[in-house]
């Protein structure tokens, strides 16, 4: 004979696990566990967002005479969108999306100004203060070709 | 009387003790411990295993990655939250270290200690390591954040609740509050551009090749061989967090 107070616990028990399993039923978001103890579709949510940066092949076709130019000379190493920015709207769309065209010394600065963390052999430096501060750097040093 | 008792009690113990050790060891067999499991999670062998060089020597501190990163993954650029930002470290001739990160490298750096004073300086760039055993991961207390199956540390924006365990977790300091949708942002290695076959927005700008985006598991591929080529290190390797960010000419002095 099984003693009532078993049998009246037995059913709580199973009221409390039944419960429990539904609302884990409901609770538990689509996909979660596929992979790992996460959602498998957020992998696609992370994936779901446009790429602004698209390289420089991009621009090759469009903008031929800046492309040799680049090519050419010690900036060639210099990705064009490092200095005009994401080109992803303007690509598709020129006319309507404008590229930055970097302007003042501060720009050029940023990699030649005089560092002692920079290294020398990499970079070129100047005290930016004391080179040239009269002019634009841009009217000596052609920015696609620097000794032009 | 007393002393018969004694006896009985002796060998109830012994009896205990025997089932509570047998007990463990069979449960050790079973079904190992979860923290023995975890730290054991080997990379995958088949399939790509993703991680970044980062060559220290080559950085010349012009902050195009950090401004890539911002333009990339639209992260206001202000307040000052960085996916990846560039430390400048100068070590003083008198042992002092000083570290600076004005607006996180984003407009170029200036030199605040005199050259006469410079012992030695130098940039790292800094970003989310992927850690292979993610502290992170382990307090999210909803499975919000997670390794994914090509080793990059992902964030859920939809289930994260913004309760702020992971970036107090991260020995790193990588995460923060995304501004605009208030819920954990962080680097997720451009998971969109990788998994399109494209390298990360800040190796792509980056003038000097310094950041070496890459699969570890190709052994042709560029990072690989970057591994084999150069004696790298990674950040914090006491905490044996399977970090995959693995830094060349990397100075103990960086934390
Ligand atoms: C589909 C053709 C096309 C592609 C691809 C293209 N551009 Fe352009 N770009 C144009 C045209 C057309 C203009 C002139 C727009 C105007 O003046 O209204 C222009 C103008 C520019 C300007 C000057 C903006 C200004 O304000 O005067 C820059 C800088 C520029 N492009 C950079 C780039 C870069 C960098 C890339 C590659 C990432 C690129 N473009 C790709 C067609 C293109
Ligand atoms: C060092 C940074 C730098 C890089 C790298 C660079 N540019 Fe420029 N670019 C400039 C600057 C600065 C100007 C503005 C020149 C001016 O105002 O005369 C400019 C102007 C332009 C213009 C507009 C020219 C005009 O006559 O208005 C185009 C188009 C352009 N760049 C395309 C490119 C392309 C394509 C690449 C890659 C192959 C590239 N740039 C790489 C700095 C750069
Ligand atoms: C993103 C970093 C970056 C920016 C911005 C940049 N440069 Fe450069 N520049 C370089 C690198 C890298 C080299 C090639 C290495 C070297 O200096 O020998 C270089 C080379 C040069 C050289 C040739 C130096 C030599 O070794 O003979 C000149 C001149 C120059 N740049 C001028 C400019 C000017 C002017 C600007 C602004 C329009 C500019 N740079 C912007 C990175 C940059
Ligand atoms: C008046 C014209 C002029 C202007 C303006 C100018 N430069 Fe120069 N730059 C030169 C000449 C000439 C040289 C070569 C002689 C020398 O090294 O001083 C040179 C050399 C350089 C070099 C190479 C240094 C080396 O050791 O080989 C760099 C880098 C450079 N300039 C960057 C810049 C930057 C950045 C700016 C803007 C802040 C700028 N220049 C403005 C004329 C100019």
């Amino acid at each position: 004979m099984i003693p009532p107070q078993i049998t009246r616990l037995s059913i709580v028990f199973a009221i409390i696990i039944g419960v429990f399993l539904v609302l884990r039923l409901i609770l538990t978001p689509v996909s979660f566990g596929e992979k790992g103890h996460y959602r498998a579709l957020a992998l696609i949510d992370n994936m779901d967002h446009e790429m602004h940066y698209m390289g420089n092949e991009s621009c090759q076709n469009c903008h031929e005479l800046e492309t040799e130019m680049h090519a050419s000379d010690l900036h060639s190493d210099l990705p064009c969108e490092g200095c005009h920015g994401p080109a992803y709207l303007h690509n598709s769309k020129p006319d309507s999306f404008h590229l930055v065209k970097p302007e003042g010394r501060q720009f050029c600065a940023k990699c030649h100004e005089q560092n002692a963390a920079r290294p020398g052999d990499l970079i070129n430096q100047k005290i930016i203060a004391e080179h040239n501060p009269e002019y634009q750097c841009i009217e000596c040093h052609n920015p696609h070709k620097p000794w032009e | 009387m007393g002393v018969k008792k004694t006896k009985t009690d002796r060998r109830e113990f012994l009896e205990k003790l025997a089932i509570i050790a047998g007990g463990v060891i069979a449960v050790s067999i079973v079904k190992p411990f979860g923290s023995i499991l975890f730290a054991a999670v080997k990379r995958p062998e088949t399939g790509p295993w993703y991680g970044m060089g980062i060559n220290i020597s080559k950085c010349i501190g012009c902050g195009n990655c950090v401004k890539a990163c911002k333009s990339e993954n639209d992260i206001p650029n202000e307040p000052f939250f960085f996916r990846t930002w560039v430390e400048q470290y100068t070590i003083k001739n008198d042992e002092t270290v000083v570290v600076e990160s004005p607006n996180g490298g984003m407009d170029g750096f200036s030199q605040s200690v005199p050259d006469e004073e410079i012992f030695r300086s130098f940039f790292v760039p800094k970003l989310c390591n992927q850690c292979a055993h993610s502290p992170c991961v382990q307090v999210c207390p909803v499975g919000a954040t997670f390794e994914s199956p090509e080793g990059v540390v992902l964030v859920d924006s939809k289930y994260c609740l913004g309760c702020r365990y992971c970036i107090q977790a991260c020995p790193y300091g990588t995460r923060f509050i995304n501004p605009v949708t208030n819920v954990v942002d962080k680097c997720t290695l451009c998971y969109h551009r990788i998994m399109n076959g494209q390298s990360t927005a800040c190796a792509l700008v980056c003038p000097t090749g310094a950041r070496i985006f890459g699969d570890i598991n190709d052994e042709e591929g560029e990072l690989h061989a970057f591994l084999k080529e150069n004696i790298t290190h990674v950040l914090k390797a006491h905490l044996n967090t399977g970090s995959k960010v693995y830094y060349k000419d990397l100075s103990p002095n960086v934390h």
